[in-house]
């Protein structure tokens, strides 16, 4: 089971918060922080996963992680999760929190530092959505890209049909849908993102 | 500020997220917050209703103040109003708010619930959805109690949408998590078990998530999902890799459902049926054969996927163990891993190699790896991996290379990470003393730790070596002279001036000949490093020197100045101050023959559990260690005793010496399962003391006779026997007076060679776990001895067997239905899988076998009735044997949790 999603910048702020085991507020910012500490003095490159924290349970539970470009990717789970598998699911969640809702924005102002990040929080409902359609109460629900991105568009599609939102973020979904992602390198750069933004937006 | 695009919903919100970025200090921030807090709540409270919009933006507002770690204390009733909504965009926000910020405040549950139940009753496959996503997530024993009969329907109702019946599975597997009495298994069960061949596979991980959980508390009831889930996986594992479509990853059929199936069949035996056995073994070959392919992409992605299955794999061939043929593949393959460029695959592959070096068919193969392993905890740069490493070489290590491994481990702790210190300290300490063939090693071994690593060196290490030290009179006079010589270094650590102080005060005379080290050299280098110690220490040190007194008089007068000094006599330390005046009195009116028996070298402490194991299992929790243990017994040579341990332990305490800073509380033998399945035996046995049984039990009284047998010649006096019962127990398994006490009280001298006999009455009165003590203290000689043992009175005592037919027994076994009812035990056989002596042992535990009832002719079924004097509670029991595994299932069930639960513990020791 998945106890925990964190997600967190290089300086320990957090970006996304999900526990699906219930801790106290106060106690689930004291996780975050160690957490944060825990993945923080381990170089890059090297293994992705590592024994808990004491807070969330120590050794019985395993964090694993990957680190891109400003954010920490965390999933805190017990022993009845697959490592790779929890691994590549990461890698999943990255491809639509980050470039998913990059082309939720119509435009993108160089003068923000740290691109992906902001994401993560200027869109803190739809990412919540998207996690949704992934994980449920600690469980992964759906590991099929073309069913997330369904739900997705029928998401989208509801929402757009209440008239509250752009059509942006539909089609947006489905160019993602339809790009032949490349992989995502460990360390992006930020100047690599800003270059990378005007390739997708040609299909808004 | 950054721009803001004004395409996107709410610019609020992207304001307000861009205030508290550029807000300079936290206090800024604080305030910014506070002030929008305000803002929300009075807009909240305001008269003009707000909009659906709004309520979603201010919603957002809040959950983001919530992230960035400020308590959210209003709010939730709005989002419940969202809940109620009809437009999809706010309930979906309201459930957001109600997951993330859990509330338990009763009323709004109250709420909550109601609109819940609503959706789910809406038929609307969105609304059903986000509402069992929110009972997901929440998973609150309220909700389970609201839902838990409700969200099974749903699941297996014929007309469910695909999405929906996903969530569902999801959803009661989170509310079994937290709540399975309110989970009852019922006719859904089967049910479940055959969406295993449903057509959307997402359905069917889901499915598999469910039973997998359920599973492992009702192996029974979902037994038929074992070839379900074989031919599943086998459909999956051959399909081309185009034929699941977009269930293909990177060019991997499926791989998150291989990996959840493969963990179902871990919660299982190999499948008795050799039809399926044989389709699961050609899978889990062609899954091995898999890996040995060239890679069909060079991304990431397909060989994690491809891995993923491929360790899962491995696990299930480990966990069967029972495919010589298999576990060697799985082997020779982890081996591959261990060099693997990718760091991650070598952490898993020593992992997975740790529990393969405890299965018999692959230990040797795995012990082939130890220079890739000592190399990976030389040369890894991430500490995860090299700890997994060592976990690996503990795990490998026997008797051919323990010097081998223990010396790397040691040279590795000269560098190891803080973090992994004191795990490794452990593990050398009981390496050491298992495979140690000479003491003289062993005791190198351990000083060297120590030295290497003395600040986590805790204090059950350095009271094993003693233990050790005291128990073998050949490594006496080796351990005085290297102790000695340890302690020429000019800092070293307390731990050795400890260790050092106990064993000089016990045998500096070994050495005392050379002049070397003489009594006075001797004394002038521990009396050295007095000053710089902590006050236990010290208090150690004195009673060495008073232990010098004895052995060398000649430095007699030479330590009654240092006790003289005022340092020593007023110390304002209360302990130190009583030792230095009671010792320097000893020294100075006894006389030389009491001070010998007083001050006589300590009596061979008994043989027990090792504590420092005891500190292991309790670190990593017991399964790691145990494992190893069981499957390690034949190999490994205990060095500190015999074959058998003994089934009690002494603890003999050496005249007036006050508290020698050292475990020697008597230790109470926690075993006595020897006793569960007969009534009479020897219960004790040491150099001077035997203590037999003989006992009889009718319905819920008992009555047993105990024998004390003196093996000496010589009298012992002041003996005296006492049960200790602690209050809870005494109510449970005595009855009020009379037959409270020991009916007959034990004359108080017992003469060599005598034996004298003593009654003990018993009722229970409700059914109980603990057993009583019997402490016996008695005077032999000059010394003061006391023995303390568990009096084997278990509840299965009180056993009535009863004969039932084949159809009562299963009517009476579908009554006892119900979770708590049932407890079950899956183990490793310890002793040979004999037919006979199963049926003698289940008869000797008191229930009446009964023979034909169960389909199966190996299984063995049994069944009485416990009588407690309050109640009588009927047992049903199961022993399933698998001779192919050496293993056995165990199955009880009564009407009582607590009885289920102990009597599955009492016979689960018997096999």
């Amino acid at each position: 089971m998945i106890q925990a999603i964190l997600v967190f910048n290089n300086h320990g702020k957090p970006r996304l918060v999900r526990f699906y085991q219930h801790f106290p507020e106060e106690i689930q910012q004291q996780i975050v922080r160690e957490t944060f500490h825990l993945v923080l003095k381990r170089d890059d490159n090297i293994c992705n996963f590592l024994e808990g924290g004491s807070l969330i349970g120590g050794s019985d539970y395993k964090l694993i992680y990957r680190h891109y470009a400003t954010l920490y990717f965390v999933f805190c789970v017990d022993s009845s999760e697959s490592e790779l598998g929890i691994l590549d699911l990461i890698q999943h969640l990255l491809i639509f929190f980050l470039i998913a809702p990059k082309v939720f924005v119509e435009t993108l102002d160089k003068c923000f530092e740290n691109v992906c990040e902001l994401d993560l929080i200027f869109h803190m409902d739809k990412v919540h959505y998207i996690l949704q359609e992934v994980v449920m109460g600690g469980m992964v629900l759906e590991t099929n890209m073309n069913e997330i991105v369904a739900q997705i568009e029928a998401q989208n599609r509801l929402e757009k049909s209440e008239g509250g939102l752009s059509a942006a973020p539909a089609r947006a979904v489905s160019a993602v849908k339809n790009i032949n992602l490349p992989e995502i390198p460990r360390n992006i750069n930020i100047g690599d993102l800003n270059i990378k933004v005007p390739n997708l937006s040609q299909f808004v | 500020m950054p721009a803001v695009s004004k395409g996107d919903g709410m610019r609020g919100l992207a304001v307000f997220i861009s205030d508290i970025r550029n807000c300079k200090s936290k206090e800024a921030e604080i305030k910014r917050i506070n002030k929008e807090l305000a803002n929300i709540r009075s807009k909240f409270k305001g008269d003009k209703a707000l909009d659906g919009y709004s309520k979603k933006k201010y919603v957002c507002k809040l959950l983001f103040i919530f992230l960035l770690g400020h308590d959210i204390d209003f709010g939730h009733m709005e989002a419940v109003n969202l809940l109620s909504s009809n437009r999809y965009t706010e309930k979906q926000i309201g459930y957001l708010f109600i997951s993330v910020l859990v509330n338990s405040n009763s009323e709004l549950i109250r709420l909550i619930n109601n609109a819940i139940k609503n959706d789910l009753a809406s038929r609307n496959p969105t609304f059903m959805g986000l509402a069992l996503h929110c009972i997901a997530n929440v998973g609150s024993r309220e909700m389970a109690e609201a839902f838990a009969g409700e969200v099974p329907k749903i699941l297996v109702a014929g007309d469910t949408m695909d999405s929906v019946k996903q969530s569902a599975a999801l959803c009661l597997l989170r509310l079994y998590r937290t709540s399975p009495d309110l989970v009852p298994m019922g006719d859904w069960t089967s049910r479940v078990v055959h969406l295993l061949n449903d057509q959307h596979l997402g359905v069917v991980t889901a499915a598999t998530s469910l039973i997998t959980t359920l599973a492992q508390k009702n192996p029974e009831e979902f037994k038929t999902s074992v070839s379900l889930a074989v031919s599943r996986l086998s459909r999956i594992v051959t399909s081309a890799s185009t034929d699941l479509q977009d269930y293909t990853y990177y060019f991997v059929p499926a791989p998150w459902l291989s990996v959840k199936l493969l963990r179902l069949l871990q919660c299982y035996p190999p499948p008795e049926d050799p039809a399926v056995r044989g389709r699961l073994t050609e899978c889990l070959e062609t899954i091995l054969n898999k890996a040995q392919e060239p890679p069909k992409s060079k991304k990431v992605q397909h060989s994690n996927a491809k891995n993923a299955v491929l360790f899962e794999a491995i696990s299930l061939i480990i966990h069967h163990d029972s495919e010589p043929n298999l576990l060697v593949r799985a082997c020779n393959q982890l081996g591959q891993f261990l060099q693997h460029r990718e760091t991650n695959l070598r952490y898993l592959a020593l992992e997975s190699m740790c529990t393969l070096a405890s299965s018999e068919f692959s230990h040797e193969a795995v012990k082939t790896h130890i220079d890739t392993v000592i190399n990976a905890l030389k040369t890894e740069r991430d500490v995860s991996v090299r700890q997994r490493a060592v976990d690996l070489l503990y795990a490998m290590c026997d008797r051919s290379n323990a010097q081998q491994i223990v010396a790397e481990m040691l040279s590795y702790l000269e560098t190891a990470d803080y973090s992994i210190r004191e795990e490794i300290v452990l593990k050398v300490a009981i390496l050491a003393e298992k495979y140690a063939v000479d003491y003289a090693w062993y005791v190198d071994t351990i000083l060297n730790l120590i030295r290497i690593a003395g600040d986590y060196v805790s204090e059950e290490v350095w009271y094993r070596v003693i233990q050790i030290v005291i128990n073998r009179d050949d490594v006496q006079g080796y351990a005085a002279k290297t102790v000695f010589e340890a302690l020429q270094a000019p800092a070293c650590h307390e731990n050795l001036v400890k260790v050092g102080g106990y064993i000089l005060g016990e045998f500096g005379n070994l050495i005392a000949g050379d002049p070397r080290s003489s009594p006075l050299v001797q004394f002038n280098l521990l009396h050295s490093k007095f000053h710089l110690c902590s006050v236990p220490t010290r208090a150690l040190l004195l009673s060495t020197y008073i232990k010098f007194v004895n052995l060398f008089p000649e430095v007699k007068t030479t330590i009654q100045d240092v006790l003289r000094s005022d340092s020593q006599l007023k110390n304002a330390d209360v302990e130190l101050q009583q030792r230095a005046v009671e010792y320097l009195r000893l020294s100075t009116v006894a006389s030389t023959d009491i001070l010998a028996t007083v001050l006589e070298e300590m009596p061979p402490f008994p043989e027990r559990e090792s504590s420092i194991l005891a500190k292991l299992k309790k670190k990593k929790g017991p399964s790691t260690v145990t494992d190893l243990e069981d499957t390690k017994r034949e190999r490994s040579v205990d060095v500190n005793g015999g074959p058998e341990p003994a089934p009690a332990s002494t603890s003999a305490a050496v005249g007036p010496l006050p508290a020698f800073a050292f475990p020697n509380n008597p230790c109470i033998s926690a075993g006595g399962f020897e006793f569960v399945c007969k009534n009479n035996g020897v219960l004790f046995e040491n150099q001077l003391l035997q203590i037999g049984l003989k006992s009889e039990f009718r319905q819920n009284l008992g009555r047993m006779f105990i024998f004390y047998g003196n093996k000496t010649s010589t009298q012992f006096l002041n003996f005296t026997p006492t049960l200790i019962c602690p209050d809870d127990l005494q109510s449970h398994i005595l009855g009020p007076s009379p037959h409270r006490h020991i009916t007959k009280p034990v004359d108080p001298t017992v003469d060599g060679g005598a034996q004298v006999q003593q009654v003990v009455n018993i009722e229970c009165v409700s059914d109980f776990t603990e057993a009583p003590v019997l402490n016996i203290q008695f005077r032999y000689g000059g010394t003061f001895q006391n023995v303390s043992v568990q009096l084997p009175i278990t509840l299965n005592k009180f056993f009535q067997p009863t004969e039932m037919s084949s159809q009562d027994f299963f009517q009476r076994w579908k009554q006892l239905s119900n979770p708590q009812q049932e407890v079950q035990n899956i183990f490793k056989a310890k002793h040979p899988m004999d037919t006979e002596i199963t049926k003698a042992k289940i008869i000797g535990f008191g229930s009446a076998l009964l023979e034909e009832v169960d389909p199966n002719p190996a299984n063995f079924v049994g069944a009485g009735i416990i009588h407690t004097k309050t109640t009588q509670i009927g047992c049903l029991l199961r022993l399933e044997p698998n001779l192919q595994a050496q293993m056995y299932r165990l199955t009880l069930r009564t009407s009582k949790e607590t009885v289920s639960q102990r009597l599955c513990e009492l016979l689960s020791q018997q096999f």
